[in-house]
């Protein structure tokens, strides 16, 4: 079965080569692109159901065992984030038809965002820390390529940032690599687990901590290294700032939850202490950002930063139920925030700018956008009943189990915040009469305009409903992967021991 | 070896970093290079330096005499080598269209994504 767990990169890698090919031809290119994430998703879908049904998957690459060869492995957290992935690259896609100006896609574009996506799904299957920075890599020169693509001021501007400090972030990730290696002789993440309890070092395991917790804080935008985020997220077209919004810095999280839950979970003392500031300072700063901006996806840029926060937080309070929250909030947002992109550029469509002050009116053009609107937002600022407000109240009650009342004092807080700006946008965008007068309506666009633009929102905004209204099965698939995560023994079995037979699939 | 390959190790990260600090884009993009080679180093260093040990197999034998040099960081490095130089080669095209496209090189005054806010006058 390990074609099965390649496949989630080399299908992109595959749609990647077909759309470069044929990117002279922009139907047949978005096509392809559709068609790639399609299969991604099918992939996705069988993943899940086998890791559910057989526990944590690992494939050996050419045979080579464990810790000397390329492991490819699924766990739950790695499904999960597979599944959501193939989703957003799906929606995305869709969107990206009538968003992408023939220009881009004939520079590429389509071949660049399937880059992407194969860079993120490798990230989250590979098993071992060299190949994570080799997945990182991919997924940054695409995501160079798309934010500068095209080649507008603002772009270049925005393209310089976010180039110069996630170059930094990568140098971060490479030493800490080597320096990983030099004291355990091993970069098998699995492998790492037991050889790092063995180290006699603690001071070198703590510095190797904190480089780790810079060189992913960096991708993930944690509290003092987010800047190139709202300097850059804002100038590409709307498509590509919600691929990066759902997807690149949550590849961050993902791994710094894998990091510390498997490689160093001995000092959480020291480690999860630093995560827990950062992430309270990240939520505060990210929030209170937000709330200083007047453009709609300025606001939404600084919205991730502080969501980054509570993913963090769920991380850094290290029990099965904030896990379990930071693997409900990870799903919850992606949906949320890729969705809150996407109608931020369908408003931009119908009236021709991103800010506030010059938009106005939307809820009487089109009320049917403006409901999926209502839905994303509110959800992201945890209402009642909406997907983040399960989020938010697992992450809640965990502090509150651990009478962390400060934190819980800040979850309540940045949640009001967040709410605060919500509305401000809706009251601006929605509400407020349009000042200009050139507002049109969703039916001046061309059918399949419309569809490319509303199928997609009106999905993720279903996704987000049904969410918060039957919140059981992703709640209990979260503690489960919490569990997982903090007794990583299946992971282990499945990386270090292989069963020759490889009994997927016969019970 | 270690003590003085670690020496120039130090020496080439402050390098790299006084470089960077520059306001400078060109200036960043030495200490940028200057940085990903320190890394390579230790990585280098990190695999433990042997003398003129190289990992082959003389015949008959099924692993190799015991002291080789570590063939896994000299692989992980040219990996890194190839990527530096991708990401090395794609910076330097960026910020040649960026001083085509906006005349400068000085980061304190491209301002186009984030400009500073002029005071509003107030309409009469």
């Amino acid at each position: 079965m390990s074609w099965l767990l390649a496949l989630p990169f080399l299908i992109p890698i595959g749609t990647a080569l077909a759309t470069f090919s044929a990117r002279a031809r922009h139907h047949l290119c978005g096509a392809l692109s559709v068609l790639g994430c399609t299969m991604m998703l099918i992939v996705a879908i069988a993943i899940i159901a086998l890791v559910e049904k057989n526990g944590p998957l690992a494939a050996q690459m050419g045979d080579w065992e464990a810790p000397f060869g390329i492991t490819l492995v699924a766990d739950r957290l790695s499904a999960i984030m597979l599944l959501i992935s193939a989703i957003v690259g799906l929606c995305v896609s869709l969107f990206a038809l009538s968003d992408i100006d023939k220009y881009r896609v004939s520079l590429g574009f389509h071949c660049f965002f399937q880059l992407l996506l194969a860079g993120v799904c490798g990230s989250f299957v590979t098993g071992d820390l060299f190949n994570l920075y080799v997945w990182f890599e991919v997924m940054l020169i695409a995501s160079f390529a798309l934010l500068v693509l095209g080649g507008e001021r603002i772009q270049l501007d925005g393209g310089i940032k976010y180039v110069a400090l996630n170059l930094i972030s990568t140098l971060l990730m490479l030493t800490s690599i080597g320096l990983i290696y030099g004291l355990t002789g091993t970069l098998n993440m699995a492998q790492l687990h037991i050889a790092l309890a063995a180290v006699d070092n603690p001071v070198a395991v703590s510095a190797l901590a904190v480089l780790f917790i810079a060189a992913f804080g960096i991708k993930a935008a944690i509290f003092p290294l987010f800047f190139w985020l709202p300097a850059s997220y804002h100038t590409p077209p709307v498509a590509v700032t919600a691929v990066f919004a759902g997807l690149l810095t949550k590849v961050g999280v993902y791994t710094l939850i894998r990091t510390f839950t498997l490689i160093f979970p001995n000092d959480p003392g020291f480690t999860h202490n630093i995560l827990l500031g950062t992430a309270l300072l990240t939520m505060l700063t990210g929030v209170l950002g937000a709330a200083a901006q007047y453009e709609f996806r300025k606001i939404l840029a600084f919205h991730i930063i502080s969501q980054i926060g509570f993913l963090i937080l769920g991380l850094a309070l290290n029990s099965p139920l904030a896990l379990a929250g930071s693997v409900f909030y990870i799903i919850h947002n992606i949906v949320a925030k890729t969705n809150l992109f996407l109608i931020s550029g369908t408003v931009q469509r119908l009236s021709g700018s991103f800010e506030l002050s010059e938009i106005g009116g939307i809820y009487k053009a089109s009320p049917l956008l403006s409901t999926f609107f209502f839905i994303a937002a509110f959800s992201l600022s945890g209402f009642p009943p909406l997907s983040g407000f399960w989020a938010k109240l697992l992450l809640l009650k965990a502090s509150l189990d651990q009478t962390a009342y400060l934190v819980a004092a800040v979850i309540l807080i940045t949640g009001a915040l967040t709410l605060y700006s919500m509305s401000k946008i809706w009251a601006e965008v929605f509400w407020k009469p349009d000042p200009m007068g050139y507002c049109s309506n969703l039916y001046a666009l061309s059918l399949p305009e419309r569809l490319q633009r509303l199928l997609p929102v009106a999905f993720l905004a279903m996704v987000t409903l049904s969410l918060g209204l039957l919140p059981e099965p992703l709640i209990n698939y979260a503690l489960a992967t919490a569990s997982e995560l903090l007794k990583p023994g299946d992971y282990l079995d499945a990386v270090l021991k292989p069963e020759p037979t490889q009994s997927i699939g016969n019970p | 070896m270690e003590g003085p390959l670690a020496i120039v190790v130090g020496i080439l990260i402050a390098t790299g970093v006084y470089l960077m600090l520059a306001r400078d884009l060109l200036h960043y993009l030495f200490g940028l290079v200057m940085i990903s080679n320190a890394a390579n180093l230790a990585i280098f260093i990190a695999g433990r330096l042997t003398r003129a040990s190289p990992a082959l197999i003389p015949e008959g034998l099924e692993v190799p005499p015991v002291p080789v040099a570590n063939p896994l960081p000299q692989a992980l490095i040219l990996t890194a080598i190839v990527i530096g130089f991708g990401l090395l080669a794609f910076t330097l095209a960026l910020i040649a269209q960026a001083y085509k496209v906006l005349g400068t090189l000085d980061v304190d005054t491209i301002r186009i994504a984030e400009p500073v806010k002029v005071k509003r006058k107030v309409s009469p």
